[in-house]
């Protein structure tokens, strides 16, 4: 029996950032090491303390593995490598290599840059960390080491997301990461194989919501936006660089040619060109229509968004506007809600979920009346309107992911407690298997029983086989073997060949029976007899009369001798080795009756 | 274990292998070197290719005058130009199970194999084979389908009459096996058939086999496979290279432990240093454009192509060449050009790091972007106006016998101005040039072959070493041009074996073990006993189930009691089931403690007796005698089954059972 630890730093009942410590088959790894955004201090990173009271990180864990480039996800990893110092490998795959040290220092510039936080890393920390990053390829069967191995799948939600599986000999884990099951317009859906892994660790931040159709919130985002721009007012669209703002981006821009539209849109900062490049230069991460007609039109080449300037937020006239970060919690995106907010005919469209504490949060909580840095007090008039655009699986995907990889356990991570309570009594219900939800820095342990592999010999398995198909399937074939445990090695060999690899001799144990009969004729004469009554009782047997007068069924002699002292009585000798026991043990139970009266 | 070979043609291989209870087709290659006997097919009115003599026979007969054409000296097909394919009557093609391809020059046969054998299988192969490959095959169609030609010659495969014709038309091989070009939707149907895969994927046949691809290190997508159940292991080496250009390094450690190695695609030119050649080309390049000429790279559309714009872009500056115009003409340049862009996973380091930054990991984007290099569909349309001489053109075919490098041959073919470079090593330069003698123009010879020299297999093999090598027999021997040079062939240990077209080999290895799990239910009841130190062992009695190839162990059903009858039933229905095994005994009885034991189940008159070799140990009352000898007992008594089992289990508690 062994058992799957799952330990979460931060990833528990709880959205704001992801971290699990999994411990399987003797093999330790972390999957994610995400940042909380909602926290200024300290408890944005997750506590290590419980690995490093110990020893080292690098000691006690064999490697780490990032899903993706969100910061929840990949957040806290400078400061896990080179401030608590962790040396061994971290995997992720090869978009997100790319895109992760960008994001990480972009935010370390808002951090440290803006708000003059020191306690931080660095940039060279971020390359540092970089630098113990090893990229992996979808599908590609990753060796950590001589047991352990990782495997990525395409789990859709943003550019080169993955869920990875963990194995350890037959026992496996699956984390999900972030994922969505439904194809958006830039990327496709997450899809795995019927792996049947013993525990599935799939995040849950939509656990209850079933997202009307795509097509409708699409309607209603252009619908609103289109409003706002023809009454004269600005959009502002708070957004991460890379992800769901490509996405929109390819739906404004489609719907502008279509509408012929003339008010400007802009993306702000310069790493919007270059995430858009990204999406160029990995266009095989997107999904199939955007793959296929790459080389006529690339869908991440715009047309009518632009750059953005800082002095165009105070161009009169409409405009709509993407600027970074996605929850209002600091730089451009702030600076342009700060300029616009005062005004009833703008409007902010929310397209993302908001951590708790940040500006975005706030005001989708209702909040119009908002304390700044110092002291001043923000006004909210103009329009808040928040759309589900993040690529997450909601209820039906996280089902319909559990249909598809068949795990034996399900763990569910970063979502909210009473939404995931209610995910877990559906998952119990109609798939049966054992659902838990930790959590943070709880520990849950999952037993799981694997099957244990052995070398067999071929031909102890050719024998077993060549006997064939047995008439009555309801019958079980039994197979006798020898199981031979050396060191850590199994086999499974014949009797014979274990005796023989042991340097063992057979011990022949055989069996002599005298059966009395009363018979008055020769010693041949009975012996035919004898024959003759075997023969007809066994049909399915090879019953013999040898020319010396004595008998064999199978292996099995039988001989007619005179008994010494009274002629009428014949004394058959029935000899048989302890391999024969039932048929030698039926055999002399079945003379001892006699033998029939008619001479045939 | 048998291997089926299906195409003599060492760097364009078709193998079968069967492995297990699988068939495993080895990538389909397409010889196209049967072209070289065709005339070229030329995209604009050709005077001189078109008034070409019939060919007439020595005795003055003529019936092959529409087929055969006197041009250039030679005698040349006057039809649609065909393709040797790999052999299919060696084997019923459909019975293949799945298809590997380790590059896209090796999968040009797919067509032929998937659309008109009966296959139902599954071909695998990596998304940069799949994609490069489709733009070899469109090129290759498109081009033979922008010239229809009315005839189609197969009057002189006729053996009788082929054995009257001059040379090489006379000595071509498999004419019967030659095939005219696939059409798009065929291309399309076969590439519906492709599994896209990973490198270090495992997949799974049938639970039987797993195979893997790995990097091979010589274009973009390039793989070696590796096939192998829990027991053998056989590597699949096709195309590889060592040299740093721009496709992932080539993977060899995970070669290592090979019970057989199969070794095709080595380098056709071994005798040549691509690098040394990328130079040559280089200024041979820039010396005719300096003299006023052009210079025509005959090329496919994908692969070195993308190397030599690299060497041009680091050059050019320096050479003076900013100002020459590089055209490259292909219906799939542009294509090309953007796929190269777009599979930063294949690179190698360098051109990663470049995508991480963002760039573009190919500086060709940056030639395009300049306007030093144009692309064009075909030498019609936006070409013939922007055309600007001199200049260089990359275009294809390099067999020259179809394409828009007709075209530039017959018209620059007159001038000594100009320059054909032959980079592409997949044709006999001399042959290709045959139609279009006599030639004014400059013909260099720079073939261009990154792949595996012997040298680099020496080294690899000593590296790996597998436990035996099978390989073309082409590698065997030295080229027949120079068979002075015995270190163009590969050496190793025990001697490699060779095979060649239509030819069946037994892989040489042996299985003895097969996979078996055991469920944990029946592990947890089964008893290991301590034999040696060290060494345990348990006697295992199991149902065994068989599915998908995988064996598992299940402990056996508990057997509902038969119902106590009331009848007592006849004595035939007693007999017992048929082979219901008794493990066996080892190890040997010590007459002292078992003369104890007896005594203590009640038998008091034992006695003893000894013997040449053992004892007896006789049970007066009971007329019974147990003689115990070192490897065996034997106990006689009369019929008193009761006392018979009870001496028989005193008997066992003293043995081992196995």
């Amino acid at each position: 029996i062994f058992r799957v630890f799952c330990w979460c730093p931060g990833a528990g009942q709880d959205v704001g950032r992801s971290c699990i410590l999994v411990s399987i088959a003797g093999k330790n790894v972390m999957l994610d090491c995400g940042m909380h955004m909602g926290y200024n201090d300290d408890r944005r990173f997750p506590d290590f303390s419980y690995i490093t009271q110990n020893g080292r990180l690098t000691d006690f864990l064999d490697c780490v593995i990032i899903s993706h480039f969100h910061l929840d996800h990949c957040g806290a990893l400078p400061y896990f490598s080179e401030m608590v110092g962790y040396d061994g490998p971290i995997y992720m795959t090869h978009p997100t290599k790319a895109i992760c040290p960008i994001l990480l220092e972009d935010y370390r510039k808002i951090t440290v840059d803006k708000k003059g936080e020191t306690n931080f890393f660095t940039s060279q920390m971020i390359k540092d960390c970089m630098k113990k990053v090893v990229a992996v390829h979808l599908h590609q069967t990753v060796q950590v080491d001589e047991e352990l191995e990782i495997k990525a799948y395409y789990a859709g939600h943003v550019l080169g997301a993955a869920m990875f599986q963990i194995k350890v000999g037959c026992e496996s884990v699956v984390y999900t990461g972030d994922y969505n099951m439904t194809p958006d317009r830039h990327l496709g859906a997450a899809w795995i194989d019927k792996c049947r892994p013993d525990l599935l660790i799939s995040e849950s931040t939509y656990a209850t919501t079933i997202r009307d159709s795509k097509r409708c919130r699409e309607r209603d985002f252009l619908k609103k936006v289109h409003e706002t721009v023809e009454r004269g007012g600005k959009v502002l669209i708070p957004v991460f660089a890379l992800g769901r703002a490509q996405e929109l981006c390819i739906l404004l821009e489609t719907f502008w040619e279509r509408m012929n539209l003339k008010a400007p849109i802009y993306f702000s900062t310069g790493l919007t060109e270059k995430a858009n490049h990204y999406y160029k230069l990995f266009i095989t991460w997107t999904n199939q229509k955007i793959r296929k007609t790459f080389v006529q039109r690339n869908m991440f080449e715009f047309k009518h968004i632009k750059a953005f300037d800082r002095a165009f937020a105070d161009n009169p006239g409409p405009m709509v506007v993407f600027a970074t970060p996605g929850m209002l919690h600091a730089g451009q995106s702030l600076q342009i809600f700060r300029k616009w907010a005062g005004n009833e005919k703008n409007m902010v469209i929310m397209p993302g979920y908001c951590v708790q504490g940040t500006v975005g949060h706030k005001i989708l909580s209702g909040q119009r009346k908002l304390e700044m840095e110092g002291r001043q007090i923000l006004e909210v008039k103009m329009q808040v309107e928040y759309m589900s655009f993040s690529a997450h699986a909601d209820a039906k995907g996280i089902m319909q992911l559990i249909r598809q990889a068949e795990p034996r356990n399900v763990l569910l991570v970063h979502g909210e407690a009473k939404k995931m309570e209610f995910l877990k009594q559906k998952i119990e219900q109609e798939f049966h298997v054992s659902c838990f939800m930790p959590a943070n820095g709880e520990t849950t342990t999952i037993l799981t029983n694997p099957c244990i592999p052995v070398d067999i010999s071929l031909g102890l398995l050719k024998r077993e086989t060549a006997i064939g198909p047995l008439p009555d399937a309801k019958k079980p074939k039994l197979m006798h073997g020898t199981l031979l445990m050396k060191d850590n090695s199994f086999r499974l060999v014949s009797p014979e060949q274990a005796l023989k690899e042991l340097g063992l001799a057979e011990h022949q144990l055989r069996f002599t029976c005298r059966v009395h009969i009363q018979d008055p004729r020769k010693e041949h004469e009975t012996g035919l007899r004898v024959y003759n009554h075997l023969k007809g009782i066994l049909k399915d047997y090879s019953v013999q009369h040898l020319p010396d007068g004595s008998i064999t069924v199978e292996s099995i002699l039988i001989q007619a001798t005179a008994h010494s002292e009274d002629q009428g009585t014949k004394v058959l000798l029935v000899s048989w080795t302890y391999q024969d026991e039932e048929l030698g043990s039926y055999l002399t139970s079945l003379l001892k009756k006699g033998l029939p009266q008619s001479t045939p | 274990f048998f291997q089926y070979c299906l195409s003599g043609h060492p760097t364009l291989p078709c193998n079968v292998l069967k492995f297990k209870s699988t068939t495993i087709m080895l990538d389909c290659g397409l010889d196209m070197t049967s072209t070289l006997n065709f005339l070229p097919l030329p995209l604009v009115q050709s005077p001189r290719l078109s008034k070409l003599p019939g060919w007439v026979l020595k005795d003055g007969s003529t019936f092959l005058d529409k087929e055969l054409k006197e041009c250039s000296g030679h005698v040349f097909v006057d039809s649609v130009p065909e393709f040797c394919l790999p052999e299919t009557e060696l084997l019923d093609l459909s019975t293949v199970d799945v298809i590997l391809i380790s590059n896209y020059h090796c999968m040009m046969a797919l067509p032929y194999i998937t659309e008109y054998t009966g296959f139902t299988g599954t071909v695998y192969a990596t998304e940069p084979t799949v994609q490069i490959g489709r733009l070899l095959m469109e090129e290759l169609v498109n081009s033979i389908e922008r010239v229809p030609k009315a005839q189609s010659a197969s009057m002189w495969k006729n053996k009788e009459v082929q054995r009257l014709l001059p040379a090489p038309l006379k000595d071509a091989v498999e004419v019967s096996m030659w095939r005219k070009c696939y059409t798009m939707p065929e291309v399309n149907a076969a590439l519906s058939k492709i599994q896209l895969v990973g490198y270090s994927q495992k997949i799974e046949l049938f639970g039987a086999v797993q195979v893997t691809p790995l990097s091979s290190g010589y274009a973009l997508g390039s793989s070696n496979w590796i096939i192998q159940s829990h027991y053998e292991k056989v590597s699949y080496v096709s195309g590889s290279s060592l040299l740093t250009t721009h496709p992932q390094p080539m993977d060899q450690a995970s070669l290592k432990n090979s019970d057989v190695l199969i070794l095709t695609g080595l380098t056709q030119i071994p005798t040549a240093n691509p690098d040394g050649m990328v130079g040559e080309f280089c200024s041979n390049l820039a010396m005719t454009v300096r003299n006023g000429g052009n210079v025509l790279v005959p090329c496919y559309p994908s692969g070195v192509i993308y190397d030599l714009l690299e060497c041009l872009y680091q050059y050019i500056d320096s050479a003076g060449l900013s100002n020459v115009p590089f055209y490259f003409i292909s219906p799939v340049a542009n294509s090309s050009l953007e796929f190269s862009q777009i599979f930063a996973e294949w690179l190698c380091h360098n051109k990663q790091t470049k995508v991480y930054l963002p760039e573009p990991p190919f500086p060709h984007a940056e030639l395009i972007q300049t306007n030093k290099l144009k692309h064009y569909p075909s030498i019609h349309g936006d070409f013939s106006n922007d055309f600007k001489q001199p200049c260089v053109v990359f275009t294809g075919h390099p067999s020259l016998r179809f394409g828009d490098v007709v075209h530039f041959m017959e018209l620059w073919g007159k001038s000594s101005l100009n320059t054909v470079i032959f980079t592409e090593p997949d044709f006999s330069y001399l042959d290709a040039l045959a139609p279009y003698q006599p030639l004014a123009m400059k013909c260099v010879y720079c073939p261009i072959d990154t792949r595996l020299n012997f040298i680099q297999v020496s080294k690899l093999l000593k590296e790996v070493q597998p436990l035996h090598v099978v390989c073309p027999e082409q590698y065997t021997q030295p080229p027949p041009t120079q068979s002075h040079r015995t270190d163009l062939l590969i050496d190793c240990q025990p001697p490699a074996m060779s095979y060649r077209r239509a030819e069946v080999l037994t892989l040489p290895y042996k299985r003895r073990y097969e996979k078996i799990e055991i469920m944990p239910d029946l592990a947890d009841s089964l008893v290991p006993l301590e034999i040696k130190p060290g060494i345990s062992l348990a006697t295992v009695s199991a149902v065994l189930h068989t599915k998908d190839n995988k064996h598992v162990l299940q402990l056996p059903p508990k057997l509902p009691q038969p119902p106590a009858s009331k009848k007592r039933k006849r004595v035939s229905e007693d007999v017992p089931e048929c082979k219901s095994l008794k493990p066996l005994l080892s190890g040997s009885i010590p007459v002292d403690q078992f003369v104890q034991t007896l005594e203590k189940h009640g038998f008091s008159d034992v006695k003893v007796e000894d013997t040449a070799k053992g004892h007896i140990v006789l049970l007066q009352e009971a007329e019974t005698l147990i003689q115990l000898e070192e490897d065996s007992t034997h106990i006689i008594c009369d019929n008193d089954e009761p006392l018979r089992v009870k001496l028989r289990d005193l008997v066992l508690k003293f043995l081992q059972k196995f």
